[in-house]
């Protein structure tokens, strides 16, 4: 056990995987680490941000392939990989690049179980960074992850922590069906214990960060760590919030979500992907219809406006939900006084 | 500061707490407390504990409120005498509190000691060793999915003035997950290699539960590298074991079905908090934690069964001391009924499988006056 940033646990994640099982491969724009030029330097820089660094020189150009700016060719050439015999994990660097092989996702590996009846399997992980906060502008800082989560035949994976990024990307590769696994930009340099061994986290149970009696706070991603900022300065002002991290969006643990809300009475959602249709919108569905009576308080949504992410980092601030406005999202439902009906 | 009055503070319950939080006073402002009194339950982020009275007198004043998260040493409440005037409490408040923040900036650097995992004749194991002095060494053995943290509100307690080692038995906590055939046999002759690493002739053993047979069975094969035994509800002595708890521990693979698992280690069922069913599902998360975990109940809990006998062990054992909680729910004390005259055996009242946690204090106690015969 010792401190690793996200990074270096994705790194050991896909490190551990490939050395475990020759199968596993990766592949995607400068994941071979940058060649330097005609400097005859390899693996100069472990990929745009370093995540798969050391890894070209462990495995070489068999298993870490790096491919042309094309990701319709590479992440179809996954996709057929990975329902051949390979388990392959392929990286789509910004995740707002979907929009060039979203069919090779919607309609090819996310059908391919359904399609063939059940016999052939599609062991793919897409990894791909998402999330504003790095000033990279409206075309490379979206939370896409309602766009996945929409498609049934895919697993959308959101780790939150160090921690959570390495057990659960063990878990995508060992899966045996195409998953999403979405790592926020924002969090790459961000330090806790994590173990040296390998371990698995299983997809479909929410984690609780903190517990609580008042208000049930559900955040996505990089939101947790907001969520938990906030849970402890109101802990300190007397209000005791459960902070539910989901881990994956699909499959949604609802059964904790339902159960937390069921004991609080209160409901807030920290979602940093564009309103509409978002996971905010999904959850603010389940428990308006398996736990209305329940709810003390109208359900609480903490969500950017509906616009592209803006690039000043003035206006990027204002966009995001932050710890102070989740604060104020759970006073506020506290507060709420319930008019008898006349 | 005047001498009638005695500062209530955070106790720092394990090597790894920082802060506590006040769960909740069981003494109202006013009341007269005996020493040992239980006076405020605190919680860690390990475990709720009651914390006992350090003198008699009065509680004149809460300095913490239900639910403060406060450093370890920091004011929680003042006892002193009746007739000790509010002005001289609250000057005494006043002082404390000064002198306590001026010094936490200076202590900001005492980080808790930190295990190191080492190679043990081609075996990594995870070994917490700390304290030095005369004397054998103490090697603690936890029991069936434990770790060293089991140890937690012990390890330092026991190392004043002596070396104390904690180690994770193979399959267990940080070490290797190869765990061989999962028998006595095998976990005996690992504290073996161990003490031959560390270049211990003799030790000690103190350990727990499932750790208890291992520490039995290394006294019948290595009788000369034990000094003594201080066995903690252990396995060994009696045929029952409840084996709900051992399939649930092995099975549950969620906080939610893990809890009421762990509940069966403890009288107090408020112990068990969501922290610590984390951490064993942390552990258990471990690649080949739980294939490692079925092997030992395989090998050692046969057809709901403990396999082995140890009662014999005890006819020529070195000095043993044996406690066992009155409530243990997971090996029953009428296991240390008729055993041979010369073994201390010590039941607790209230208390279940884990003496050593839930009553951490009284335990500590009892081994110190052990070992000082």
């Amino acid at each position: 056990m010792s401190k690793k940033s996200y990074r270096q646990a994705i790194n050991e994640a896909l490190r551990l995987e490939m050395r475990r099982d020759p199968r596993v491969i990766i592949m995607g724009e400068d994941v071979a680490g940058g060649q330097g030029g005609t400097s005859g330097v390899v693996d100069a820089w472990g990929g745009v941000l370093g995540v798969t660094k050391g890894l070209y020189t462990e495995f070489g150009p068999e298993r870490v392939l790096d491919t042309p700016i094309t990701e319709a060719s590479y992440i179809g050439a996954a996709a057929g990989a990975a329902a051949t015999g390979l388990r392959p994990v392929a990286e789509l660097m910004f995740v707002d690049f979907v929009g060039c092989c979203l069919d090779q996702i919607m309609n090819q590996a996310a059908k391919f179980r359904y399609m063939f009846g059940g016999k052939a399997r599609t062991p793919l992980v897409i990894r791909a960074m998402f999330g504003a906060g790095f000033n990279a502008a409206a075309q490379h800082s979206q939370a896409l992850y309602p766009l996945f989560t929409h498609i049934p035949g895919l697993k959308v994976v959101i780790p939150s922590s160090p921690y959570e990024a390495k057990g659960l990307l063990i878990e995508a590769i060992r899966d045996d069906d195409p998953v999403i696994f979405l790592e926020h930009k924002v969090m790459y340099d961000d330090e806790e214990d994590v173990p040296d061994e390998s371990y698995t986290i299983p997809f479909g149970e929410a984690n609780l960060t903190r517990e609580g009696d008042d208000v049930t706070i559900v955040a996505f991603g990089r939101m947790v760590k907001l969520a938990n900022e906030a849970a402890d300065k109101l802990e300190r002002q007397g209000i005791s919030c459960t902070v539910i991290d989901p881990r994956t969006t699909s499959p949604l643990d609802r059964d904790t979500i339902l159960d937390c809300v069921a004991d609080t009475g209160r409901l807030v959602i920290v979602d940093e992907s564009s309103p509409r249709c978002n996971m905010a919108a999904d959850v603010s569905a389940l428990v308006a219809e398996e736990a209305f009576d329940a709810l003390k308080a109208p359900i609480r949504r903490v969500i950017p406006p509906h616009t592209p992410v803006p690039f000043a980092s003035v206006l990027e601030a204002l966009y995001l939900p932050d710890a102070a406005k989740i604060e104020a999202a759970v006073k506020a439902v506290m507060n709420h006084k319930v008019t008898e009906a006349a | 500061m005047n001498a009638s009055i005695t500062p209530i503070t955070m106790p720092k319950f394990g090597l790894a707490m920082t802060e506590g939080k006040l769960a909740g006073w069981m003494v109202r402002p006013g009341a007269t407390v005996r020493a040992g009194d239980d006076l405020a339950d605190i919680e860690t982020s390990k475990i709720t504990n009651a914390y006992e009275s350090p003198a008699a007198g009065v509680l004149r004043r809460q300095v913490a409120q239900e639910g403060e998260m406060l450093a370890v040493g920091a004011l929680i409440g003042v006892l002193a005498d009746a007739d000790t005037s509010d002005a001289d409490i609250d000057a005494f408040i006043a002082q404390f509190n000064a002198e306590f923040s001026a010094g936490a900036a200076e202590e900001a650097d005492d980080t808790p000691p930190e295990p190191s995992v080492m190679d043990v004749k081609g075996r990594s194991l995870r070994v917490l060793d700390i304290g030095h002095g005369e004397g054998d060494p103490i090697v603690l053995i936890h029991g069936f999915g434990g770790d060293i943290g089991n140890w937690l509100f012990n390890h330092a307690a026991l190392a004043t003035g002596r070396r104390v080692i904690a180690f994770d038995l193979p399959g267990h906590g940080g070490s290797t997950k190869d765990v061989g055939p999962g028998s006595l046999e095998f976990f005996s002759s690992v504290v073996v290699d161990l003490l031959d690493t560390l270049g211990i002739d003799r030790a000690h053993l103190v350990a727990h539960s499932l750790g208890g047979a291992v520490a039995l069975t290394t006294v019948k094969n290595a009788p000369s590298r034990v000094t003594s035994l201080a066995l903690v509800a252990p396995a060994g002595l009696g045929p029952d074991i409840n084996m709900e708890f051992i399939d649930g521990f092995i099975t549950a693979d969620r906080q939610k079905t893990l809890i009421p698992v762990l509940s069966y280690l403890v009288h107090d069922k408020g112990l068990i908090g969501r922290k610590m069913a984390d951490d064993v599902l942390r552990y258990k998360r471990l690649d080949g934690a739980v294939d490692a975990l079925r092997q030992v109940a395989a090998a050692n809990f046969t057809d709901g069964r403990q396999t082995d006998n140890l009662r014999p062990v005890l006819e020529t054992a070195p000095p043993t001391l044996i406690i066992w909680g009155k409530d243990d729910e997971i090996l029953p004390s009428s296991h240390a009924a008729n055993l041979p005259d010369a073994i201390t055996v010590e039941i607790l009242p209230d208390t279940g499988h884990m003496p050593q946690m839930e009553r951490s204090e009284e335990v500590n106690t009892k081994i110190r006056a052990f070992l000082a015969h």
